[in-house]
């Protein structure tokens, strides 16, 4: 039982297929309603697709797990709803400090720039986000939340897989075209599809703790390295809201984790760090081994997986959740054109392509930050400290300083679904990049760039409007005029974009640039649109 | 003789990880002398005896910053 937050148990109800014993099919089946698995749920009933959640529990996250969401995270929440909220509730922060022993050895600044509806990072108790998650799923009726639904079997088949659900009403079963595995880190669906998920795991171990603690210290990460109040390890103090805060100690792989569990020790543990007359309590504590893991295969058959299912990271970089949620950005609308028929089964395996090449790099970032944290011999431990000291004295030393390399969109560079530039282009706004926010005005009214996008394929225009929309092959592609459907209010729009006159994007619905030219040249345009639904 | 104080590597992470994987089989005492060979081998890149003495200070240098301690 926590103290701020009272968790919500959300009712077991028997489905009419289960008390029928009619095995029904459903285009999309998600098992796991974790904050990847109701974003899902989210995803696809806005393509318009009718979507059903399994899980196995009745409830949310039980503590806190995941605290930081980063911008493009919560600009895919806001393109599903419920962004704002999240903002609202949640603590922004952008300043972290690095110390070692007792002194500031460096300090980072997320500000990236300004502009963008979404902050660069926001804390917020992982319990809140499955919650409004929840709320969010509750308001299209296209979702439905089957809570105490555990996936026991599954069965495949050329075109659909045959799903067994343990209720407590029993057993049924119950057909899927796509299955969508975001049944997390231990996924029972993955053993059972017998995926290969390796990589490795760190010998060490964390005590993770949340504390409700009144005090004013500023909304900053900060981290230290060998803190006087805990010798040879590292620690972790950031803010939540309800005046909860994170705390994390390094144990070192000799400890013993039930001991390290035990109230009074976690108490003492506290107190060192934060004095002993410091007024707290303890909201919740657990203890974790991190580990670095992908699975194979994004796609097996008839299913796809998603989130930690998917790939496990160490928490150091924020990027488990937020990795998450960019998958599910990636695969709603692909599975939506194939199911309708307008794409092939390609555009689901591009779907791995990208998202394991985004998984790779994060695998790649949280391995070098935990190496740094939790150095594994000494002369490994020795250029960590030299770091750290040469960071106090001198500037070329502190990007080397790795206390977490905090999430970012990794752009799908080299994905099949670009079409390559043929024209010179400033600015970051290359095939395969999400496409940055920027105030606009819209009807007189402020507005921004990125909620005119994601609903299906949009051409970027800059200048004269060329025609209102281009209809292909069963997709509509809309044209959205910089000046005339939109007014670019503080000129950032051409800017981020380097919107010459007559600049023609190609933007996907998941807000990635497809394709750019200097012009509006239908045959090229529709040939990238091809090429961006995987028709090569 | 001033050394410089901005980054000149690009990528530093990689350059760091490729630094610690390289000593990762070894004991402590092969480690130590990878790593004085590898001073000796930049020193001679460098090749500026006034640089390699700034930097031979910085490097023995206690750090002297303020206490910090945001906490207690
Ligand atoms: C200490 C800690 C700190 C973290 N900090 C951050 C952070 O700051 N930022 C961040 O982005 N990430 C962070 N993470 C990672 C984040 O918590 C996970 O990446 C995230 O929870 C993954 O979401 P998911 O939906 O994929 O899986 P989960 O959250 O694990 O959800 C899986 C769901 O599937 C259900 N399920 C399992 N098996 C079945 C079955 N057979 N049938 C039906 N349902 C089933 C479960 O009940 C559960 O609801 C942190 C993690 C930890 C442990």
């Amino acid at each position: 039982m926590l103290k701020t937050y009272d968790a919500p148990v959300y009712d077991y109800v028997c489905s009419q297929e289960q008390k029928n014993g009619q095995v029904k099919r459903h285009p999309v089946v998600v098992i796991g309603a974790g904050p990847v698995g109701l974003t899902a749920a989210l995803d696809f009933a806005q393509q318009g697709i009718e979507v059903v959640v399994l899980d196995d529990n009745n409830t949310v996250s039980v503590g806190s797990r995941a605290v930081c969401y980063a911008k493009r995270a919560l600009e895919i929440w806001d393109r599903l709803g419920c962004g704002e909220r999240m903002v609202a509730k949640g603590v922004g922060w952008k300043l972290g400090k690095v110390f070692f022993k007792d002194k500031l050895a460096y300090q980072f600044d997320l500000l990236g720039e300004d502009g963008h509806k979404m902050p660069a990072m926001i804390n917020l108790q992982q319990y809140y986000l499955e919650d409004y998650l929840v709320d969010q799923s509750k308001l299209d009726d296209q979702i439905e939340v089957r809570w105490k639904h555990k996936l026991i079997a599954i069965e495949q088949h050329d075109d659909y897989a045959m799903l067994t659900v343990q209720t407590p009403d029993g057993v049924f079963q119950m057909e899927a075209d796509w299955v969508i595995g975001c049944d997390g880190a231990n996924s029972d669906l993955r053993s059972m599809i017998g995926a290969e998920f390796t990589g490795h795991f760190f010998m060490d171990r964390f005590l993770i703790a949340d504390i409700i603690m009144k005090a004013d210290f500023p909304p900053e990460r900060w981290f230290w390295f060998d803190p006087p109040f805990h010798r040879n390890q590292s620690a972790l103090l950031h803010r939540q809201p309800d005046n909860v805060w994170r705390l994390d100690f390094q144990l070192g792989w000799d400890c013993d984790p039930e001991e390290e569990k035990r109230e009074d020790n976690i108490i003492a543990r506290v107190k060192a760090m934060l004095g002993e007359d410091v007024d707290f309590e303890l909201e919740w504590a657990s203890v974790y081994q991190f580990a670095c893991r992908r699975i194979d295969q994004f796609r097996h058959g008839r299913v796809i997986f998603a989130g930690d299912s998917a790939h496990q990271v160490s928490p150091f970089g924020a990027r488990g959740a937020n990795t998450g949620i960019q998958d599910i950005d990636n695969l709603g609308w692909k599975v939506r054109l194939v199911l309708d028929g307008v794409a092939s089964e390609r555009l689901i395996d591009s779907y791995h392509e990208e998202r394991s090449f985004a998984a790779d790099d994060n695998l790649l970032n949280s391995t070098r930050s935990t190496d740094f944290i939790t150095p594994k011999s000494k002369g490994s431990r020795f250029y960590r400290d030299a770091v750290l000291e040469l960071a106090e004295m001198t500037d070329f030393a502190k990007p080397l300083v790795n206390s977490g390399r905090l999430s970012k969109p990794t752009p799908y560079v080299h994905s099949s679904l670009n079409s390559v530039d043929e024209d010179a282009f400033d600015g970051d706004m290359a095939p395969g990049t999400n496409c940055a926010d920027s105030p606009i005005a819209l009807a007189g009214l402020d507005g921004w760039l990125l909620n005119q996008l994601g609903k299906g394929f949009v051409l970027l225009v800059f200048g004269d409007k060329p025609m209102d929309k281009i209809s292909m092959a069963g997709l509509e592609v809309r044209v959205l005029c910089v000046d005339q459907d939109l007014q670019d209010v503080q000129g950032l729009v051409r800017q981020r974009y380097d919107g010459k006159d007559g600049t023609t994007y190609l933007i996907r619905p998941d807000q990635h640039v497809a394709a750019r030219w200097r012009n509006f040249d239908r045959t090229k345009i529709e040939a990238a649109v091809k090429r961006a639904i995987g028709g090569i | 003789m001033a050394l410089k104080e901005t980054l000149t590597l690009a990528d530093p992470d990689g350059f760091y990880q490729e630094l610690i994987e390289s000593q990762r089989d070894m004991s402590e005492d092969e480690q130590q002398l990878m790593n004085a060979k590898l001073v000796l081998i930049l020193a001679n890149e460098v090749g500026d005896r006034a640089k390699i003495s700034a930097a031979i200070a910085l490097a023995a240098r206690r750090p002297m910053g303020q206490s910090f301690m945001p906490l207690v």
